[in-house]
């Protein structure tokens, strides 16, 4: 998509095709002679896998909507249909919710990796910003997705995130009430609500497919980040994507693929909630709510603050910081393998991550270390809520101060010339002779 | 500046004479009105696109109910629907009234006397709508410290009055329009 092209059409059909669209040279030019750095390790084949997730969910899911009926009284016995009489439904519905789960799985490692690695610094600020509009789409379209079958988790989880909005009345009266009822189409979560997710949960995913084609084209103009964060210097650093990652993400896919299927197969429950096979009834919440697993850290932050609107506020804005990470990170230094320092605080927060998502699937009362007992003899002590508050502490200082002093004060590790000097010489030192014999002629 | 240049001074010469053909003055007439018309004729198309979403006409025709006071007894609450969301009407037992009463000038997040919260004379007739006010979830019957309500989604604890004692909701349960239309029913809406 950007520098020299090397297609070269050889049969009469391609040049004639290449000289009103030439739609075969871009293909040719992302995805078989891109030049793609050469020390890129299996975290980066989670790019790929993401795509394969999202043309798996997108063929799954116009299939499903054969089937379904997007209507109060007959989407639970729809989706319940599917299960027990369509031809293969019940694989496909299965493949279809548990692909949520590892398209959420996925896109955590892709996060991660670009946050180790400083993926996000420049020239790479848009193809950030345009992953983190991705996810915000994605976690609408899986939120949405979630309420079509109408059971009570679907029910009361449409109930509480609609209802997230209506903290707004604490900064205009009305304001809040007024964006819920037109959310809603109604006085509360019915009928027309679950008509109009139907229709933005089928848009959606095509929006993700028009985001993730800017996001690629933005990933080619820059070229590959790599886990020496090193630019691309050389020819000598860079090896075709075809056949060399294709073959490297093609494993990854497959691998992955083998845990998704482990849970279609043998766990096709595991990840969901068994309230859920029950049809929504909105005069009666279930006892214990939880959202799907790959929301619990950020619900865990709202249950931290006690204020609703600031409970809000802290939530989105935990997903809102995403954007200014290229900015809040002041290092020279790009990949956390050459800054010792930056890779422990980065090691305590996925830790802190994992922990407010624990948080999140337990009761806020629930005590995580007892003192001592109450004159009922229950325990008493150190509380998941308060566990949760220090929690999103450090998720916000990780990001608001850790980030920027950091890289002001910490002393980075010797960074290497380019990719390819670590990997042929220990370090640093001049390249031995032989060593620019291409790599594709060394077995 | 782009400066425009008069191609025919003889076809326009008075006009260009006493105006400079750029006269700055119109041109932007003539801009900011496409402008506003454009803007104006865009906002008008959008509006119902977004006004759509708003509830229906059929929605908003269901805005009140009836119900028969009599199939609640005292210590109990029955659940109606009204405009799809649940309404608690609760029989309340004398002590229930009394605690509620006795608490009204407790330390409230949402400070308010029982007796504003129901009709006079109909002190055991508690009626609000059992939608939690922090997010919306229902409130369970009888339960939390209070002996009103507890919500299992985040923890509010309301009290025999329905006000907010504890937990993350901002407001006491909302008391909804109604009246009684005789001793024993009562119209919501």
């Amino acid at each position: 998509m950007s520098g020299h092209s090397s297609y070269e059409p050889k049969t009469g059909i391609e040049r004639w095709l290449d000289a009103r669209l030439p739609i075969v040279r871009l293909a040719y030019d992302s995805v078989v002679a891109y030049p793609t750095p050469k020390n890129l390790n299996y975290w980066w084949t989670f790019g790929g896998i993401l795509a394969v997730c999202l043309a798996t969910q997108i063929i799954t899911g116009v299939i499903l909507a054969m089937h379904y009926v997007a209507s109060a009284d007959h989407a639970f016995n729809s989706v319940e249909h599917i299960m027990r009489d369509v031809n293969h439904g019940w694989m496909i519905r299965f493949i279809h919710a548990n692909g949520a789960s590892m398209f959420f799985l996925a896109v955590y490692v892709h996060i991660a990796r670009g946050l180790y690695y400083g993926s996000y610094k420049a020239p790479r600020e848009v193809l950030w910003i345009l992953g983190c509009i991705i996810y915000l789409l994605m976690m609408a379209t899986a939120f949405m997705g979630y309420v079509l079958p109408w059971g009570q988790m679907s029910f009361y989880g449409a109930v509480v995130i609609t209802n997230l909005f209506s903290a707004f009345d604490g900064i205009i009266p009305g304001l809040g009430t007024a964006i819920t009822t037109w959310l809603w189409g109604g006085f509360a979560v019915d009928a027309p609500t679950l008509n109009r997710f139907f229709s933005l949960h089928y848009l959606l995913p095509f929006m993700i497919a028009g985001v993730v084609g800017l996001h690629i084209w933005a990933l080619h103009v820059p070229g590959n980040n790599n886990p020496t964060g090193v630019e691309v210097k050389s020819k000598e650093d860079t090896v075709p994507f075809h056949p060399y990652y294709t073959v490297k993400d093609g494993f990854a896919i497959v691998v992955f693929f083998i845990l998704f299927a482990w849970f279609v197969f043998y766990a096709p429950d595991a990840l969901g909630h068994a309230d859920n096979y029950i049809p929504a009834n909105p005069l009666q919440t279930p006892a214990h709510i939880v959202p799907e697993w790959y929301f619990l850290p950020f619900y865990a932050m709202l249950r931290a603050v006690p204020d609703k609107l600031m409970g809000v506020l802290v939530m989105f804005g935990s997903i809102a910081l995403l954007f200014a990470v290229p900015w809040l990170d002041t290092s020279k230094v790009r990949s956390m393998r050459y800054r010792p320092t930056a890779r422990w605080f980065f090691l305590i927060f996925v830790a802190t991550v994992f922990f407010l998502g624990w948080c999140g699937g337990q009761l806020p009362d629930d005590v995580v270390i007892p003192v001592g007992r109450n004159e009922l003899g229950q325990p008493t002590g150190f509380t998941v809520v308060w566990l949760s508050r220090i929690l999103a502490v450090y998720y916000y200082a990780y990001f608001l101060v850790v980030l920027p002093l950091l890289g002001l004060m910490e002393k980075p590790l010797k960074v290497p010339d380019s990719i390819s000097t670590p990997v042929l010489s220990g370090g640093g030192a001049a390249l031995p002779a032989g060593a620019h014999a291409s790599p594709e002629k060394k077995g | 500046m782009v400066e425009i240049y008069n191609a025919n001074p003889t076809v326009d010469a008075g006009h260009s004479a006493e105006h400079p053909a750029d006269d700055p003055s119109r041109r932007d007439f003539i801009h900011i009105a496409a402008g506003a018309a454009a803007v104006g004729g865009v906002a008008t198309l959008v509006w119902p696109l977004v006004d759509q979403m708003n509830p229906s006409g059929d929605t908003l025709a269901l805005a009140s109910i009836e119900f028969d006071l009599s199939k609640t007894v005292a210590g109990q609450q029955t659940v109606v629907k009204w405009r799809g969301k649940p309404v608690f009407v609760r029989n309340r037992t004398p002590a229930e009234i009394q605690a509620a009463r006795r608490d009204d000038n407790a330390p409230m997040k949402d400070p308010q006397r029982d007796e504003d919260r129901v009709k006079e004379g109909k002190d055991q007739w508690l009626v609000l709508v059992g939608v939690c006010t922090h997010l919306g979830c229902v409130p369970n019957f009888g339960t939390g410290e209070y002996g009103g309500w507890f919500c299992p989604c985040h923890g509010s604890v309301y009290d025999t009055s329905g006000r907010i004692r504890k937990g993350p909701a901002p407001k006491n349960l909302e008391v909804p329009t109604y009246a009684f239309v005789s001793d024993t029913r009562i119209k919501i809406g």
